[in-house]
């Protein structure tokens, strides 16, 4: 691995093993969404067997299928953040380390805190409602692989933002990818949106991810073509996103945001 | 801290800082050459034509009130800023199109710029060994604790230290790459004096000892007179006039530095250097 890309790793371990708070902050919410949505969707279950049984299920995959996305988002944002509040912004853009380095090391941190985020959620599925994320197999990973991806080109259209606005936009990295769950299609298919709103939805990957795995509980072989589809739209949207950020990191060393993002 | 007269001791020794005494640059070669560099924000000129170079081995002290475009001219030194027009070339990359190579062989420390505070003193400059690719990082680390008396600090957390501790940690990180040019913004403030004159000391010897160039902002007039080789005054954007320091306080008939410094920042008119000259 790349030595300066180690080296900020190496920063947020080190902050993450001093720091409780943030290591209780990264599994709080999913867990918490865990227990509520896992005991509604029980409920549900017992309530009514069938159909109504299998949406229960779609539901709790659903909860831990889109938190990868909002913690993946969440984890290059908050790491970004960090250096903003902790004034070393400055310090980091003057060593040798480039924006690509900067946006590598934060997706590793990101990858690492969904992984220990989703972690007791995952284990409480399946402990408390006898619900296991892998059963469809393999072609899980490659849902998780999109939605990972997903959150972080959001991320990065969020840390944009920031260069542009400073820190007054940092409540956007907690709310805006909580803002698209609608047009996500997490817990219903794309016809269930008005016609008008479709569009909007079929321009994210998550729509195509979420049927897929809705397809998949329902033990329905799975759209590989969907799957390809929402993968080419992850590119796509990454592409804009690096593009964005390029021009924004451009527009910070032009307007001297740089120096003053913590303001 | 050890006693002044124990500092001035080790700081006289051979290589004060663990460092092999560096061969001359391998051809005459400015650390620094800027050439009409401007600076405009949309209503304000912050840096106004101005052209200047520093060699290997000098210091070279940058002088101005607030306003007068000294972090301005630093930030461009160091990438953060775009120049709106000029060229800035350092140790012979240009800054426009090849900064990295460049900020390889540099550092920056500035006591307005934190270090993460969670983080122990060691793992701070870990990460900055790291992120400057430096070879046998924990004997560096260990040349550097020694240095800056950071022996007993290093497992400390960098937000519990005081501003003086912090602003040893920050010169530590900025010679943890052994930096062939060096940035300083305000090298001494929140020391003490005992600590202000070892750091200066080291200063002297990293700069004998490396043959390394070192940008010096500083309010500290005493200091500027003592570590540099040549003053730019700086007001309003201009490089308004320039010299060794016994130069300019022999050419405004004064006693010292910080008389030339308020003759300038209070005289009316902005020069402009050639007036000046």
């Amino acid at each position: 691995m790349n030595r300066r890309i180690w080296g900020l790793i190496y920063r947020h371990i080190c902050m993450y093993r001093r720091s409780w708070p943030r290591v209780v902050e990264i599994a709080y919410w999913p867990t918490l969404n865990m227990l509520i949505w896992g005991f509604t969707s029980s409920y549900i279950a017992h309530a009514h067997a069938g159909p109504r049984a299998l949406a229960a299920g779609a539901l709790i995959g659903g909860v831990l299928l889109w938190e990868i996305t909002l913690r993946s988002q969440m984890g290059v944002t908050i790491g970004f953040l960090e250096e903003i509040w902790s004034r070393n912004l400055g310090h980091l853009f003057v060593s040798p380390l480039r924006p690509a380095e900067l946006i590598g090391a934060l997706a590793v941190v990101s990858a690492f805190r969904t992984l220990v985020g989703l972690f007791p959620a995952t284990i409480i599925a399946y402990l408390l409602y006898r619900y296991d994320i892998f059963a469809p197999g393999p072609v899980m990973l490659l849902f998780f692989a999109n939605l990972l991806f997903m959150g972080w080109w959001m991320a990065l259209g969020i840390v944009s933002l920031l260069f542009r606005y400073g820190a007054g936009a940092e409540a956007l990295a907690w709310t805006l990818a909580f803002g698209i769950t609608p047009l996500a299609c997490v817990y219903y298919p794309i016809a269930a949106l008005p016609v008008w709103l479709q569009p909007f939805a079929q321009a994210l990957p998550a729509a195509y991810i979420f049927e897929g795995m809705r397809s998949a509980l329902a033990g329905l072989p799975l759209d590989w073509g969907k799957l390809a589809y929402a993968s080419v739209l992850n590119m796509a949207w990454m592409l804009a996103a690096l593009a964005i950020f390029a021009g924004e990191f451009r527009r910070a060393r032009i307007n001297g945001a740089l120096i003053s993002i913590g303001e | 801290m050890p006693q002044d007269g124990q500092r001035r001791s080790r700081g006289m020794r051979t290589s004060p800082l663990g460092t092999a005494p560096r061969p001359a640059y391998p051809t005459p070669m400015e650390a620094i050459r800027i050439k009409n560099l401007v600076k405009r924000y949309t209503h304000t000129l912050a840096v106004d034509d101005i052209s200047f170079t520093l060699a290997p081995g000098k210091i070279l002290g940058l002088l101005g009130g607030n306003g007068a475009g000294k972090t301005t001219t630093i930030s461009m030194l160091l990438g953060l800023l775009t120049p709106t027009s000029g060229h800035i070339t350092v140790l012979g990359h240009d800054m426009a199109r090849d900064r990295f190579p460049a900020l390889q062989r540099m550092n920056f420390s500035s006591p307005y710029i934190a270090l993460p505070a969670r983080l122990t003193v060691r793992e701070n400059l870990e990460v900055y060994g790291h992120l400057y690719n430096v070879q046998r990082l924990k004997t560096r680390i260990g040349e550097l604790a020694e240095q800056f008396n950071l022996t007993t600090l290093l497992n400390r957390a960098a937000g519990e230290l005081s501003a003086g501790q912090k602003t040893r940690v920050a010169l530590a990180k900025s010679l943890i790459n052994k930096p062939e040019l060096l940035l300083l913004d305000e090298p001494t403030a929140s020391l003490d004096p005992d600590t202000g004159d070892y750091v200066r000391t080291m200063l002297e010897a990293y700069r004998r000892d490396t043959g390394a160039a070192i940008l010096l902002a500083s309010h500290n007039m005493a200091e500027v007179e003592r570590l540099c080789d040549e003053v730019l005054m700086m007001k309003t954007g201009k490089i308004v006039d320039r010299g060794a320091p016994d130069e300019l306080i022999t050419r405004y008939g004064r006693e010292d530095l910080e008389q030339v410094f308020l003759d300038i920042a209070r005289s009316g008119a902005v020069n402009t250097e050639s007036e000046a000259l």
